[in-house]
């Protein structure tokens, strides 16, 4: 037995100690008399530098350190949706009931509640023989919800026993008759990717129910988006109505480095808020991994791996998952905060020269899976990752690097913002490589016409744009009617169809079909104005006005009125031209 | 965690400008308290900024001049710093590190609070929603403050940010008469703009209900990352343990970045855009993040932050990461000022995160959305036809745009504009509708009937 470890330095978030000769690299260990943890992320001789995910002061020189032979894991079971935990995995709720409103550190308090008790009905009998991921039986783990309880990795065997009946997490549930013990809950490596059995291709979109994103630039059920903007250009927005309205079973909602305040906002709306496809509360869909940007910084790194898993896992059980991490320049910034701590060598900016690839493993932790084991079931991971580019400058390392990897960018842009057009995506920035895949589900399920709405749609800006910068330097009146109506036309575009409240009771989010009718209109419009013009009518003896009025309460209209608005609006457009003003 | 007895160290290895380099010290904890005695010069206090077995760093945060680590004696003090806290403090004026300034006998308080804080845990939050009327119609208006929010003003050299602060602090009203206070830390400001801040208090009446950390220019720099830390432990303490609505105003938070910057480059760190270091984030947020409210417990922390944009450069790193950890900012305009418009709010580039949750329908008016919506779109395209207008000349204009240019002309001197002083809401409310009401009903695009018909039926009804 060599002499106990003890800590040498203390600097920021690091700590040295020694002797530390048997650690592994990521291996955990209690840091201090209060047990801080921290994880090795170098080593020499037999010195050993640990990035502590807690507060550091007050921390001794002098004090033990006690490796744990663990990497940094997660536990995973019935009892996650709903919760809301910090970068750790330590739910708040508990953190709160440990040590009161603030938070200190060393506070030891499970992922899960060791103390539930839940109904396991098994989907195999003893006998049966068992390879990773196969489906051991179910957890209703909220009213409707079946969490599928599944051979962890790794593991294979005959059951020698498996019974059905009420639980608590870390009770044995079944045997393999090499004495292996299954229990509702199991651990995993948060910083390693859950195995799959294969990779599906990126056919089918991942409905946003945002009009400008849907339409323009949509993403694939297991792609990856970046959502580089500004402050204020309104990404947390987006995020936040992703997470209330996207097609998903099951958001996982990582709050990175950002505001305490916005946290309580989500924590007291939705769980006020349905689900419109299960009726139930919003929270019963959702878990939150929260590390405000005052949190430690190293639990800040940590926690973008943490919520990956927990969305690996329910992926697994054959669901669609929606990752959401706000933001990933917070996560970058901690890893440049610990790496400037160990004096690497910096790469651009003081990022470190790895950063690009840690983040290209990242993203690379989604896609559309067959899952491992049987019942052969699907699962998709789609991640959309906030970005914060320092001055809003989108040449800045971290959304380079993000932009070379994410699969779609949906680029928010101030200008936009300023003139409260939100969402503020620039539709001459963003792109999306899913549209190959994804159009021939939007032609065939929202409507045919889809893709030449589209393109139409984007001609129409483009020509806006540029008449623009024409109208700009001649004046407006210096252009043919036809040219005017186009800048008309393009104007009604982003009010109509790209414009789209997030606080709109019945606009927040538009179903493909609705997306579809509004852009028809607008086009429609175009069609019957020009037609117009041709005949002779000037543009300003156009009741525009009265047609976007029409459009504008199709728009404004809910799931269920917008068909029989739509069909008004398009009998109205027959009247254009023809009134007299 | 255990922190040791005090322990005195006779020299110290070497000094670098605030720093100053011991070693063979035993059991140093980071954050420790330490004392700085040389002979023949008033003692200093200092923090341990790395702890190791072998060297140790204090940062130093008084006068460095004199500093003779060969004649110093070090005494590491077995503590974290600390801040004097207490409702006795209100009435007080302290300096950055909280040292009496009005010739008073340094305040006991009730309590002494580790100056760092802790994070809240954000589960224990509660979402602000509670207005707070300014009188400033800019921000009643269109970027509501909040309780518990987290507003900066975004100011430029020679702009009236503490003016503006002090018009807010004076007309600040807390709704239903609710006790409450005002903690200012004044971080590296001149003598004459605190004696210009501390007039318009004094006249308002607002000192009595005031704390004043004041870490003026000509104090070390250093302790100006101390300063902010000292008022937010006082006002923590005031709003959740003695139930206060606590206003906190900090000016000027660049001057704080830079003392950042200044010993991050003494302790030779990489460091990350235009020389500030790569966590200057996450230390901003250290102290905006102490802006909130609690579950169950009365009072209130709500920040307003000021800062200088270096060249008026709203990209600079310290607007910029500071516009990331709060909830919006209030920026000011040169081109406003020039103007003679006051307060010179630039209402495009601002913008208040938490307005919705605190207007509308039961805390201010149910169309309030709309309507601001509206008069920042109309207000945009007044802009772009002001530079248009630049180029094309006004009468090359069409007349949506014309109608614009004016719209924006008349928004900023009789909406932004407030030569007459405060407002409240339902004459901010109603300065807004008489801009919109020059417009044909179908421009106002954002404007939805029920709203419309509401605002006409009242000005029926108004004598």
């Amino acid at each position: 037995m060599t002499a106990p470890a003890l800590i040498r330095r203390v600097t920021g978030t690091l700590v040295e100690a020694a002797p530390l000769p048997g650690v592994g690299l990521y291996e955990l260990a209690a840091v201090g008399s209060g047990g801080l943890l921290g994880e090795v992320i170098r080593l020499a001789g037999d010195r050993a530098t640990l990035q502590v995910y807690e507060e550091t002061n007050g921390l001794e020189v002098g004090e033990p350190v006690s490796p744990s032979g663990r990497a940094l894991e997660i536990e995973l079971g019935p009892g996650l949706l709903g919760s809301v935990l910090d970068g750790l995995g330590r739910p708040l709720a508990a953190l709160a009931a440990h040590s009161g409103d603030f938070l200190t550190a060393g506070a030891n308090v499970p992922t899960l509640d060791p103390a539930r008790w839940w109904t396991f009905g098994p989907a195999l009998a003893a006998g049966a023989t068992v390879a990773p991921g196969d489906v051991l039986g179910t957890v209703e783990e909220r009213p409707g919800f079946a969490h599928r309880i599944l051979v962890p990795p790794g593991v294979r065997g005959t059951l020698a026993h498996i019974t059905g009946g009420r639980y608590t997490v870390h009770e044995t549930i079944a045997e393999l008759a090499d004495g292996t013990r299954f229990t509702l809950a199991q651990r995993w490596p948060v910083r390693r990717p859950r195995p799959v059995a294969a990779r599906l291709p990126d056919d089918r979109p991942f409905l946003t129910g945002q009009r400008i994103l849907d339409f323009l630039f949509p993403v694939a059920e297991g792609g990856t988006v970046a959502v580089p903007g500004g402050f204020g250009t309104g990404k947390t927005v987006i995020e936040q109505s992703l997470a209330k309205w996207a097609d998903a079973d099951l958001i996982v909602y990582i709050g990175c480095g950002e505001r305490g305040n916005e946290m309580a906002e989500v924590l007291s709306e939705f769980p006020e808020l349905t689900d419109p496809r299960t009726g139930r509360s919003l929270m019963d869909r959702t878990i939150m991994v929260v590390n405000t940007s005052n949190m430690p910084v190293a639990a800040r790194e940590a926690s973008v791996y943490l919520g990956v898993t927990l969305a690996e896992y329910y992926r697994d059980q054959g669901y669609r998952v929606a990752l959401m991490a706000d933001s990933l320049s917070r996560w970058a910034e901690a890893l440049r905060e610990i790496s400037a701590r160990l004096s690497d060598m910096p790469g651009e900016e003081g990022y470190p020269t790895y950063l690009a690839s840690r983040l290209g493993s990242f993203y690379e932790r989604a896609g559309r899976v067959q899952c491992a084991g049987t019942p052969e079931r699907t699962g998709a991971l789609t991640l959309i990752t906030a970005i914060s580019p320092p001055g809003g400058d989108f040449s800045e390392p971290v959304t380079q690097a993000c932009l070379r990897v994410a699969g779609a960018v949906w680029a928010l842009d101030p200008a936009l913002a300023h003139q409260r057009q939100f969402p503020a995506v620039d539709w001459e920035v963003s792109y999306s490589e899913y549209l190959q895949g994804t159009l021939p589900w939007f032609e065939q399920e929202a409507g045919t016409g889809w893709t030449d709405a589209r393109r139409r749609l984007l001609e129409l800006l483009q020509r806006g744009r540029e008449l623009k910068e024409i109208a700009a330097l001649i004046g407006p009146d210096a252009l043919q009617d036809e040219d005017r109506l186009v800048l008309e036309v393009a104007r009604l575009i982003r009010e109509l169809v790209l414009g789209q409240s997030a606080y709109s009771a019945t606009d927040a989010s538009s179903p493909a079909g609705k997306t579809l009718a509004l852009a028809r209109l607008v086009l429609a419009l175009h069609d019957a104005a020009r037609a117009a013009i041709a005949a002779g009518k000037a543009l300003e003896r156009l009741d525009l006005a009265h047609q976007r009025r029409h459009i504008a309460a199709v728009r404004d209209a809910g799931p269920e009125a917008w068909p029989q608005a739509a069909e008004t609006a398009h009998a109205e457009l027959a009247r254009l031209g023809k009134e007299a003003v | 965690m255990t922190l040791t007895l005090p322990r005195s160290y006779q020299g110290a290895n070497g000094a670098a400008g605030p720093l100053l380099f011991l070693e063979g010290a035993d059991r140093v904890a980071l954050g420790e308290w330490v004392t700085v005695r040389i002979p023949g010069t008033t003692d200093r206090r200092g923090q341990v900024i790395d702890a190791g077995d072998k060297v140790t760093v204090v940062q130093v945060l008084d006068e460095p001049m004199g500093l003779a680590p060969g004649r110093a004696e070090v005494t590491l003090t077995g503590e974290v710093a600390r801040a004097v806290v207490g409702k006795e403090l209100i009435g007080r004026a302290l300096s950055g590190v909280g040292l009496p300034l009005d010739g008073l006998p340094p305040p006991v308080g009730e309590a002494l609070r580790p100056v760092n804080g802790a994070p809240m845990n954000p589960s224990r939050r509660v979402r602000p929603s509670e207005f707070i009327e300014t009188g400033v119609s800019a921000i009643d208006g269109l970027n509501t403050l909040v309780r518990g929010q987290k507003l900066p003003v975004f100011s430029g050299p020679g702009l009236p940010a503490l003016e503006l602060a002090a018009s807010i602090v004076e007309q600040a009203r807390a709704p239903r008469g609710e006790p409450f206070a005002v903690v200012f830390a004044g971080i590296g400001i001149t003598a004459r703009e605190t004696r210009r801040f501390l007039d318009r208090f004094t006249k308002a009446g607002a000192l009595e209900r005031s704390v004043l950390y004041l870490n003026q220019a000509s104090d070390p720099t250093i302790e100006r990352l101390l300063c902010p830390r000292m008022a937010l432990t006082a006002a923590e303490y005031l709003a959740f343990e003695c139930g206060l609505h606590v206003l906190v105003v900090m000016a000027d938070l660049t001057h704080y970045c830079e003392a950042l910057r200044e010993i991050a480059t003494a302790r030779q760190e990489i460091p990350g855009r235009r020389g500030y270091p790569g966590y200057m984030y996450t230390d901003l947020a250290t102290i905006f993040e102490r802006a909130g409210i609690l579950r169950g417990r009365p009072g209130s922390v709500t920040q307003l932050p000021i800062l200088t944009m270096p060249d008026d450069d709203i990209t600079h790193p310290i607007p910029d990461l500071t516009g990331y950890i709060t909830e919006g900012q209030v920026v000011l305009g040169r081109d406003l000022h020039r103007r003679g418009v006051f307060p010179p709010i630039d209402v495009l580039p601002s913008l208040s995160r938490l307005m919705n949750a605190g207007i509308g329908k039961g805390r201010t008016v149910p169309e309030h959305r709309q309507w601001a919506d509206q008069l920042y779109a109309l207000y945009a395209q007044g802009r772009e036809a002001r530079l248009m207008a630049a180029i094309v000349g006004e009468a090359g204009l069409g007349a949506a745009d014309r109608r614009a240019l004016q719209f924006g002309e008349a928004f900023e001197k009789e909406f932004i504009g407030q030569p007459l002083g405060r407002r409240t809401l339902p004459e901010t409310l109603d300065a807004g509708w008489r801009l919109l009401e020059a417009f044909p009903r179908d421009d106002l695009t954002r404007i939805s009937d029920a709203a419309w018909a509401a605002r006409q039926a009242a000005r029926a009804a108004a004598p």
